[in-house]
């Protein structure tokens, strides 16, 4: 097969949207954070927590819904430190976030490894099975077919945070509170609440993206399976110049990269060496930040601690 | 709840900070460990034991200690001017890198071939670090993301070179580097254990990072630059040639520390020689409220966890990853702990 022919499979185009969908939740909720002035630096841990705690309810014996809620929960509680720590007491935003991150990654090994000895194979639950969602449609129908329940939702909610952020006045408070936080408190809103709850509602995302990896995309949990997808959704929130919409964008357009260096791979890759191509999506998050920085508007607030009372 | 800056911190609490950190990071890991069912304070006194209760376990904690200085005062020194290198974990591999390819290539006298190798890591971190800066300096781009994802691709690039162009042809699939010649090797501190003279490097860099910071021009634009840049720049310090410099520092200790560990300890590359010791860095420097000095201290501290903890969860199957759990909540109780020395309460 040519490195053409490729590009019109069905089965690179519905491994894209499998490939996006941790991308999506994980972009959506980092943006959620930094809209309303927040970065949210511990994405990786955060990411890899959910993983581990949906994956750990299921393996215990709930269901995959109460696996996702679990997670949520879980991401929600590391949001909830997250914003004691920088809202509340104002600490350095990157140094907090990595504390997180390392905090996060770690414990989620040490739960695993309590809960699960270690085994020559790593235990499996029954994961996602595709919905069939939209089979009918002509051309595009297999590939929608192929997705599971997740992947839908992270569309959903892509699609209802767009919204809410352009065209809902609690959106209109969030994105002020990101932009100026004084003059949102001169308005009557209260910052600080509105950066918990973006910062909690955020992270619970993270994490539900961290769940799809372990509850849809494999089947099993193991350490150090998030691999840098959290620091790539950072990337892609510059990327999508901090709108929803465009981040949905920008992590298909990553994932397509993504699934296609996977499939060269394997018609390629006795000449190349595997590493080379495993390098690409790094590299390609890089020139993405390059490119788009230049023309980003960045929340004004963003990284900035909010004191009533002081300028 | 309102805080107001102290007008004074007091002393005791800024120097007790990092103790009561590592105080409440070990009571939460003491919980973690009661989870797993293993008797706490039995837990604690093998942790001890394994870090510090012999010979062989010393020279093992000061082993670890090293590289730790190195990444440590890389993050130090960055952070102190508001530099945000996450990268030092690949600074530290290119390092090592670096070193092993350059002895390959070079013929020097016994004297000269090891400082050179030195120099080459520690060029190698410098140019890994200075590109992420100058790009921030340019065009805006948040050094962090970059310097982290620069992270995952030299590891790549890493397990490249040991699998492709210099694999070693002797290992039998196990993929690692050819060795290093025998001159390029540092010598062993103490008899039959792994403890190096890259120990006293990373002490003289401590040294030398200190003064470079307490008694010179460019410690002090630095510092200014992370503390108030615009007043710096006002006040007439060249703000982004002080950043590439602070760049250059930090690259390259953290690329030497690379360097020393693939001469000192194995004498060849492999894709895990750091557990870590980039990121564990970043606690280290932190742990020592940035300052070069404190860095050994916390250095020795952390590497002690570690050790000690591997000894511990040998013998009382306590999963070893709590010495990551106990090192990441030292950083997080110590940025709380650092906050109520300077703010308090209002009533």
């Amino acid at each position: 097969m040519s490195a053409l022919d490729i590009l019109f499979t069905v089965g690179l185009w519905a491994s894209v949207l499998r490939i996006a969908t941790p991308l999506i939740f994980g972009t959506l909720g980092a943006l959620l954070c930094e809209r309303v002035g927040v970065l949210n630096l511990g994405i990786e841990g955060i990411m890899t927590f959910g993983a581990m705690a949906g994956w750990l309810t299921v393996y215990s014996g709930g269901d995959l819904w109460t696996g996702l809620l679990m997670a949520a929960l879980a991401g929600a509680v590391f949001g909830w430190l997250h914003a004691v720590l920088t809202v509340t007491l104002g600490l350095s935003q990157h140094v907090t976030g990595l504390g997180i991150t390392l905090f996060g990654s770690s414990v989620s090994y040490y739960i695993f490894r309590l809960a699960v000895p270690v085994q020559g194979t790593p235990p499996t639950i029954e994961a996602f099975a595709p919905l069939g969602l939209g089979a009918g449609i002509p051309g595009i129908g297999p590939i929608l077919a192929a997705q599971t329940a997740p992947t839908w939702l992270a569309i959903a909610v892509a699609v209802l945070l767009a919204w809410l952020l352009a065209r809902t006045p609690l959106g209109l408070a969030l994105r002020m509170t990101g932009e100026n936080p004084h003059a949102a408190e001169a308005q009557g809103l209260d910052p600080i609440l509105l950066r918990y709850g973006a910062v909690i509602a955020g992270s619970a995302l993270m994490a539900l993206g961290g769940a799809f990896l372990t509850m849809s995309a494999f089947n099993s949990f193991f350490p150090t399976m998030v691999q840098g997808r959290g620091w790539v959704c950072i990337a892609l929130v510059v990327f999508s110049t901090w709108r929803p919409s465009r981040a949905l964008l920008g992590a298909v357009l990553f994932a397509l990269f993504d699934a296609y260096q996977l499939r060269l791979q394997t018609s390629f890759g006795k000449a190349v060496p595997y590493q080379l191509f495993l390098m690409l999506p790094y590299l390609l998050s890089i020139v993405a930040l390059v490119v788009m920085s230049r023309r980003a508007r960045v929340p004004q607030a963003l990284m900035q601690p909010f004191r009533k009372g002081s300028r | 709840m309102q805080f107001e800056r102290r007008a004074r911190p007091p002393i005791w609490l800024t120097l007790g900070a990092p103790l009561i950190a590592v105080a409440v990071a070990l009571l939460l890991a003491g919980g973690l460990i009661a989870l797993s069912g293993a008797p706490v304070f039995e837990a604690f006194g093998r942790i001890a034991s394994s870090a510090f209760g012999s010979r062989l376990a010393l020279t093992e904690t000061l082993t670890r200690t090293t590289p730790l200085i190195l990444t440590g005062l890389a993050a130090a020194v960055a952070f102190r001017a508001r530099v945000w290198n996450i990268g030092a974990e690949g600074q530290f591999y290119l390092g090592a890198f670096a070193a092993v390819w350059a002895a390959r290539g070079i013929d020097l006298p016994w004297p000269l071939l090891i400082p050179v190798l030195m120099l080459t890591g520690a060029l190698a971190g410098v140019v890994l670090l200075v590109i992420p800066v100058i790009l921030r300096l340019r065009s805006g781009v948040d050094e962090v993301v970059t310097t982290l994802l620069l992270n995952f691709i030299v590891l790549l690039f890493v397990s490249l070179a040991v699998e492709g162009f210099l694999r070693d042809p002797m290992a039998f699939g196990w993929p690692k580097s050819v060795p290093l010649p025998a001159d390029a090797r540092l010598d062993k501190l103490v008899a039959k254990s792994r403890l190096h003279t890259g120990l006293f490097i990373a002490l003289a860099c401590a040294v030398a990072v200190w003064a470079l910071d307490r008694f010179s021009v460019f410690g002090l634009r630095s510092r200014a630059a992370g503390a108030a840049p615009e007043a710096a720049a006002f006040a007439g310090v060249p703000l982004g040639r002080t950043l590439v410099k602070v760049a250059c520092l930090s690259g390259g200790l953290a690329g030497l520390a690379g360097a020393i560990e693939v001469m000192g300890v194995r004498g060849y590359l492999t894709t895990d020689l750091s557990p870590g010791f980039g990121y564990s860095g970043i606690v280290v420097a932190m742990l020592a409220n940035l300052n070069a000095l404190g860095v050994v201290a916390a250095a020795l501290f952390v590497a002690a966890v570690f050790v000690g903890t591997d000894g511990m969860s040998r013998a009382l199957e306590v999963p070893s990853y709590i010495a990551d759990v106990t090192v990441s909540l030292s950083l997080l109780a110590m940025l709380v702990a650092l906050f109520f020395a300077q703010w308090r309460i209002r009533r």
